[in-house]
């Protein structure tokens, strides 16, 4: 097994540079090339929310990305912002993406989960083990 | 990749043609230029995204309200795509329900605006 662990200050520009180090994990962990659009997309989509908390609370704590290869790809993006804040992006059923009176913000927060629910089969949204926070766990298969 | 934007018009039709990577670092800056363009009166506009190589949640949320200010003021939004991994996430999203969406510019010239 091998970690590799980003943690970069939670400003948009840094997303892409996570993107960009997830997706070459991922091929090196054997993750196959036609899933990888999806790992690009998903991590980008779980560290575009956690910027978009921590800048909401105020937070200058930087945002986590754990990559490992044990016998799945498993990446954990994690956040540092209260845990109500954490949990809210599950508050927008699907159906109300198209709601034409939605504002902006909360439309892409709630597409943004929409896209992380359809492209990571193995998602799941808890609280980080010690202190405040949220960790988004999301694996994918792995070629050997 | 850089995002790249590029404007020209086709008749009543104003085209943006877009490149690159809409994310949340780069989204602002294509809202700016859609917002100048509907500010500045585009009776009809077009979104090309056949040079997007990255899509997500904050470009999307960019191109609803672009869609919704255009509609609301009697105007019309199109979308230029032929590219599956873009056609996937509008799927998944349900937005492929409420964007006009063609494969190329030209049919969404000829599907949108004062000759439709």
């Amino acid at each position: 097994m091998s970690t590799v662990r980003l943690a970069f200050t939670p400003a948009p520009v840094h997303v892409r540079t996570a993107r960009l180090v997830g997706v070459a994990v991922a091929r090196r962990a054997g993750v196959a090339e036609e899933l990888l659009d999806e790992v690009r997309l998903a991590i980008g989509e779980a560290c575009t929310r956690a910027v978009a908390l921590h800048r909401q609370y105020g937070l200058s704590d930087l945002v986590t990305v754990e990559m490992s290869d044990e016998e799945q790809y498993t990446v954990r993006v994690i956040d540092r912002a209260p845990i109500e804040a954490g949990l809210g992006i599950a508050a927008l059923p699907p159906d109300e993406l198209t709601n034409e009176w939605l504002p902006g913000d909360q439309l892409a927060v709630g597409v943004g989960f929409a896209l992380l629910a359809g492209f990571v089969d193995d998602l799941q949204v808890r609280p980080v083990d010690e202190g405040i926070g949220t960790v988004v766990r999301m694996v994918w298969p792995v070629d050997r | 990749m850089e995002l790249s934007l590029a404007t020209r018009t086709i008749a009543e039709h104003t085209v943006l043609e877009v490149g690159g990577e809409v994310d949340v670092y780069t989204a602002p800056r294509l809202r700016e230029r859609l917002v100048e363009l509907i500010d500045g009166g585009a009776p009809h506009v077009i979104v090309d995204l056949n040079r997007v190589d990255f899509l997500d949640s904050t470009g999307l949320g960019v191109l609803v309200g672009a869609h919704k200010k255009l509609r609301n003021t009697g105007r019309t939004f199109a979308l230029a795509c032929d590219k599956e991994p873009l056609l996937k996430i509008f799927r998944i999203t349900a937005l492929d329900q409420v964007f006009p969406l063609y494969p190329s510019v030209k049919a969404a010239t000829e599907a949108t605006g004062p000759q439709a």
